[in-house]
């Protein structure tokens, strides 16, 4: 764990670090091969590139690094995590930057504020029954945020699934929901609420 | 043998053909798959992205729930991101003290608690492979898949667990392959077998997944597959229900059903296709299941796209020789 | 026993003085308070602390104060006694007294440089000062040991390091065996095609050193041959060499060829040839092969194999063929070892996104070299595996099994000079063809290094700051059909590539030898993390070992281009000739004595010894050691299960007190262990 000894601001490094909960110490140790942007399947779309974005967060280039749609194209396969020389957790410190960047309201300004409202509706449900729900999930985060998409799941492959027999209409629920949300409850009094 | 069982909730409607043939090759390899009570989702690679103690408190209580309910016996994951999370978060909680102990401060709210280390966590594939073996498998084959050709595809997250062991080469797994082979399919060599499906892209840039699939696709094709074999209700879902919307966006004519490797198995084993949860795929298996043959094709499986006749030595590979 | 626990009892006058080592010992940890506190000892007479003991003035300190303060013991509390300890015992000799009344207590590498904690330094620095004095006084003078040495030197490995070595020693009149494990010497360097960067040709200037070899009078050359065991020690090593049988009678044979040319096995060539090209199953590994006679592989040879053919046995014009030939064992006695066992190339089938082994036109950088060498098997053609095509796109990868923590974290140091090398040659021998090196950073610090980077930047050669991701054959776009692509992060643009490329050439870097681990054991020597043998002290005693008479050279030892391992080379000679020419060496002290009155006769000890050093007296009953023969080990001293042993400078009592003393902190509560 880095713990910034002066009384000066924390270091956009040190705030990643520490919000991996130290999975991400060694991002200090990029040696700007460049290894995780050639790997990445989404490295194409990504504005930055990861290793850009370790140098970034190096020159604490904080605007920056949390605006980046990077961390937002990251599909967490790990062939960087697999591949990088220097054994850094890249895809943890993705999630760590997707983290800060939802709690510093910066994403939107990506023009990427589709990923976020993602996970946060499929989380909802997850709170809220301790399951996902496929059908409830599509429909409520097209809807909310996205209601001409909406059309086109409900009419084309959406309905497929659902004449397949593979989508459920009713959300399903496990018994000890209420432990689960006490659990989760007491959890983020200790992470943090995003 | 007898092994904990944590569905994860695709296996419950989406992925369910995953789940019926499972169940019916289990019976026939003398494997007890004894659900988990009260599972709850594994948050996917959704809660990691917004917020990380909740994210692994969520799966530990799938963890502390496997611990009172199994004396010993591995847990199975059929699916590639429950498998990782539930590995992930042992391994973590294992490895960071600060994580481990909110985690279990957390629980203690709801009256558990999960000692890391306590709950082996496994993918359904590395169960058959490891522990049924392939040796077993081949007793049970009735009707060889002969002439079959399928692309093994094995997706991300089971071969590259994040920065743990794997039990497969992480750049390029061989296990399906040799279980395919053993079921009399002929494999296809497909480089981008462990390449990203994309995962919950198609919902966030559907530009980005299609393509990524596309590329899977054209791969599994250009080979000559009849069909992609997959162990993730994920990467199933991507390649099969958007498979129609590659088609459209890039002016392909895709027709590659995507079937898990568990229904491939039971077809062998003699297992009547609809005891197997064939037909709930959108890419009909029909046309290429008509393709397997009674005999064993004559000349020897060929695994890689031909190629001219080589002049200097090529270097052994010690694995395949 | 009773004789020296009374003399423990008379007060010793010891003298402790702690240097400051500029900054490095002072900065860390409070001489001064160290000082005072070990004044107060009562064994101590004198206690000083000084900027720079190794200075003369700090020397003229220890003189000075044992001849006016009668000093009878002495403990300096400064670096590791790999630096000082003669310095201070030979002080501690002008004094009047015996050099071995001395200790040393290493405050500096094992203090002052362990940590930044000030407090906890000075703590340690205590007990260490604490512990020497403790022991000190109970030395005793000892007189150190002559050894001759034997004029005669083995030398393990022909490669260039070997081979340079051999004609040093050889040239100055000294006798050398040389074993080389292979046919032939030559080494690695003997597969290379140019040499960067003045891009001589390899073999031109190796082979002339090779024949030299074959044909000096002062060098027995054991080609096909390995050391099997190894007992001894400086001045005296008695060898044991496996010369394994050949099946070639050497008096007999003309090196020919005609055998090679009548074997009908063909074999891939995985040694010399790097596994680009054939050979037969009698083979010489190249024409100058030194000596120049074959080698009868068994395992290919189809006579071992079905029992028919016999083919080079009837062709041979001087009946030099023997299937009967056997392995023989050869002994001789040497003064000196110098191990030059090089490396092995990093095998790139264990980084499978790279297809090497799989993607057929993935080539190693030996088999390049061996390509493009126009004695190799395409006559220097640079072409696909097809054996005709002319790429058009070479991609050139550097740092392969390199800089990685999945792999080796150490850079190769010779991969980006090899690299350019090969550039240039793919520009010269195909002036069409496009070529790409793909790099991390660009590695070139060596004498005329940069300056043929430069010359590779006016080649036109692409280059791509970024580390290969992956080389696939699955193409995703229009121009990747049928080719190697080569993804990769420009770094320098932030963007990802795909380059469609014809063929593509691994530099893979260098590694220890697979089986260094029980070499190093054979000879007494450590390895280092990644495998490579250490040397004495990594600036000062680069070539020499821990085991005396035991010395290294080239690239068993790290990663080395060639100026670099010929010096080696160079170097482990002239310190041989310099010992050679001493004629006798002192040694150590350091011997293992039984005391008949304590021994039982149990000979645990004789069967332990690793020397053989230890006798079984009959009539007496008792284990005696050969002092000549003894090592100083201690083996012996720890297993005697009567404490009937001593060391010399190692006695229970002198090592017990010195516990004892660098305990004196420890609370005999059981959880406090702080040192």
């Amino acid at each position: 764990m880095t713990q910034t000894l002066s009384a000066r601001a924390p270091s956009l490094f040190e705030e990643v670090v520490a919000e991996t909960s130290g999975l991400g110490e060694n991002l200090n140790t990029c040696i700007q091969c460049g290894t995780c942007g050639g790997s990445c399947p989404s490295g194409d779309d990504m504005d930055h590139t990861p290793r850009e974005i370790f140098a970034m967060i190096r020159e604490d280039m904080r605007e920056e690094v949390l605006t980046s749609n990077t961390p937002w194209y990251c599909v967490s396969c790990y062939y960087c995590v697999a591949r990088c020389p220097q054994d850094i957790h890249i895809t943890d410190i993705m999630y760590a930057l997707k983290r800060k960047a939802i709690e510093a309201g910066y994403y939107q300004k990506a023009g990427k504020d589709k990923a976020p409202e993602f996970s946060e509706t499929f989380i909802d449900f997850v709170e809220n029954n301790g399951r996902s729900f496929e059908l409830g999930l599509a429909t409520r985060y097209h809807l909310r945020y996205h209601p001409l998409d909406a059309f086109k799941m409900a009419t084309g492959m959406g309905l497929k699934l659902f004449t397949k027999g593979r989508m459920d209409l009713i959300p399903p629920k496990i018994e000890g929901i209420d432990q689960l949300k006490a659990i989760l409850k007491k959890s983020k009094e200790l992470g943090g609420e995003a | 043998m007898k092994f904990g069982y944590y569905p994860g909730c695709s296996i419950d409607r989406n992925a369910r053909s995953y789940h019926i043939s499972m169940m019916a090759i289990a019976e026939r390899l003398g494997l007890e798959f004894e659900e988990m009570e009260d599972w709850n989702c594994c948050g996917a690679t959704e809660y990691f992205a917004i917020n990380d103690i909740p994210a692994y408190t969520l799966v530990s209580r799938n963890l502390a729930l496997a611990s009172q309910q199994y004396s010993g016996e591995k847990l199975v994951a059929p699916c590639s991101a429950c498998f990782l999370n539930l590995k992930k978060t042992d391994h973590v909680m294992g490895e960071y003290k600060e994580i481990n102990q909110k985690v279990n401060t957390a629980l203690e709210a709801g009256g558990l608690a999960y000692q890391p280390g306590t709950v082996s966590v496994h993918h359904l594939l590395e169960v058959i492979v490891k522990d049924v073996g392939l040796e077993a498998i081949e007793e049970q084959v009735k009707k060889p898949l002969y002439e079959l050709r399928i692309a093994p595809y094995y997706g991300c997250m089971v071969p590259r667990p994040a920065d743990m062991e794997s039990f497969d080469d992480p750049e390029h797994p061989t296990s399906m392959d040799k279980l395919l082979e053993s079921l009399g399919a002929i494999v296809v060599d497909f480089p981008l077998k462990a390449q990203c499906c994309g995962g919950h892209m198609t919902q966030i840039s559907e530009e980005t997944a299609l393509e990524l699939l596309r590329r899977l696709l054209k791969n599994a094709d250009d080979y000559g597959a009849d069909m992609i074999s997959t162990l993730c209700p994920m990467c199933q879902l991507n390649l099969d229900a958007y498979q129609g919307a590659v088609n459209a966006h890039f002016g392909t004519d895709y027709n590659i059903p995507v079937i898990y490797f568990t229904q491939l198995i039971g077809l062998a084993f003699g297992i009547p296709e609809n005891e197997l949860g064939f037909g709930k795929e959108i890419v009909s298996a029909k046309p290429a299941l008509e393709k397997i043959s009674d005999e064993a094709p004559q000349e020897k499986k060929r695994r890689r796209r031909p190629g001219r006749r080589t002049g200097l030595p090529m270097p052994s590979m010690p694995e395949e020789g | 026993m009773e004789e020296k626990k009374e003399k423990t009892m008379q007060k010793e006058k010891v003298g402790v003085y702690i240097c400051h080592c500029g900054t490095n010992i002072a900065g860390t940890i409070d001489v001064e308070e160290v000082k005072n506190w070990a004044a107060k000892n009562p064994n101590v007479e004198v206690s000083r602390d000084y900027e720079f003991m190794c200075s003369n003035t700090g020397q003229e300190l220890i003189e000075n104060d044992i001849k006016e303060k009668g000093l009878t013991r002495i403990v300096v509390a400064s670096c590791s006694p790999h630096m000082h300890e003669k310095t201070f015992r030979n002080a501690t000799e002008r004094g009047g007294l015996n050099p071995f009344l001395f200790e040393m207590a290493n405050i500096r590498e094992h203090g002052s440089w362990a940590t930044n904690d000030k407090e906890a330094a000075t703590q340690k620095a205590k007990s260490l000062v604490n512990g020497a004095i403790e022991r000190v006084v109970h030395h005793e003078p000892l007189e150190k040991i002559p050894v001759e040495i034997n004029p005669n030197t083995l030398i393990v490995g022909g490669g260039i390091a070997g081979i340079t070595a051999a004609l040093e020693l050889a040239n100055a009149g000294n006798h050398v065996y040389l074993v080389e494990r292979e046919g032939t010497i030559g080494g690695h360097m003997a597969q290379l095609d140019k040499t960067f960067p003045t891009l001589d040709c390899s073999a031109c200037i190796l082979t002339p050193k090779m024949v030299d070899v074959g044909q000096h009078d002062n060098i027995t050359l054991l080609t096909y041959s390995e050391v099997e065991k190894v007992d001894g020690y400086i001045g005296n090593f008695e060898i044991t060499v496996r010369k394994k049988a050949r099946c070639v009678i050497e008096d007999l044979c003309t090196a020919c060829g005609i055998c090679e040319e009548k074997c009908p096995a063909q074999v891939v060539d995985e040694g010399y040839g790097a596994g680009l090209g054939y050979r037969k199953a009698i083979y010489r590994a190249f024409p100058q092969a030194v000596p120049g006679y074959p080698v009868l592989d068994k395992e290919n040879c189809i006579y071992f194999q079905t029992g028919k053919c016999r083919a080079c046995e009837k062709f041979c014009p001087t009946d030099a063929i023997d299937f009967e030939q056997e392995d023989e064992m050869l002994n001789f006695n040497v003064g000196n070892i110098i191990v030059a066992t090089g490396y092995d190339l990093f095998d790139p089938r264990r980084i499978p996104q790279y297809g090497y082994g799989r993607l057929e036109n993935v080539f190693t950088s030996l088999e390049f070299e061996r390509m493009v060498n126009a004695s190799g098997p395409t006559g220097g053609h640079i072409v696909l595996r097809d054996g005709e095509t002319k790429p058009e796109k070479v991609a050139i990868v550097h740092c392969v099994g390199s800089r990685d923590q999945n792999y080796n974290e150490y850079c190769s140091k010779v991969c980006c000079m090899y690299s350019l090398k090969f550039a240039h040659l793919v520009h010269e021998h195909l002036p069409e063809t496009e070529v790409f090196n793909f790099y991390i950073d660009m590695r070139t610090p060596g004498k005329g290094y940069e300056e043929f980077y430069h010359r590779l930047l006016k080649e036109d050669t692409h280059f791509i700051r970024g580390r290969v991701a992956e080389i696939t054959d699955a193409d995703h776009q229009p121009g990747e059909e049928g080719k190697l692509i080569v993804q990769v992060e420009n770094t320098l643009l932030g963007k990802q590539q795909r380059i469609p490329v014809d063929m593509v050439i691994l530099s893979a870097g260098i590694e220890a030898r697979e089986d260094a681990a029980q070499v190093a054991n054979l000879f007494k020597m450590g390895c280092d993390y990644d495998g490579f043998y250490n040397e004495r002290h990594p600036k000062l005693a680069p070539v020499a070992t821990m085991t005396d008479g035991v010395f290294i050279a080239g690239a068993c030892q790290g990663p080395k281009d060639i100026p670099e391992t010929v010096a080696q080379g160079g170097a482990a000679a002239s310190q041989i000739a310099s010992l050679i020419g001493q004629g006798t060496m002192m040694m150590e002290p350091v011997r293992a004595s039984i005391r008949e009155e304590d021994c039982s006769g149990c000979r645990i000890c004789n069967n332990l010894c690793p020397y053989n050093a230890i006798e079984y007296d009959e009539e007496k009953e008792v284990s005696k050691v050969i002092t000549a023969l003894c090592q100083g080990c201690g083996t012996c001293v720890a297993a005697c299960p009567s404490g009937a042993i001593d060391g010399a400078h190692f006695t229970n009592l002198q090592v017990m007190s010195e516990l004892q003393g660098l305990l004196w902190d420890v609370q005999p509560a059981p959880e406090k262990v702080t040192a």
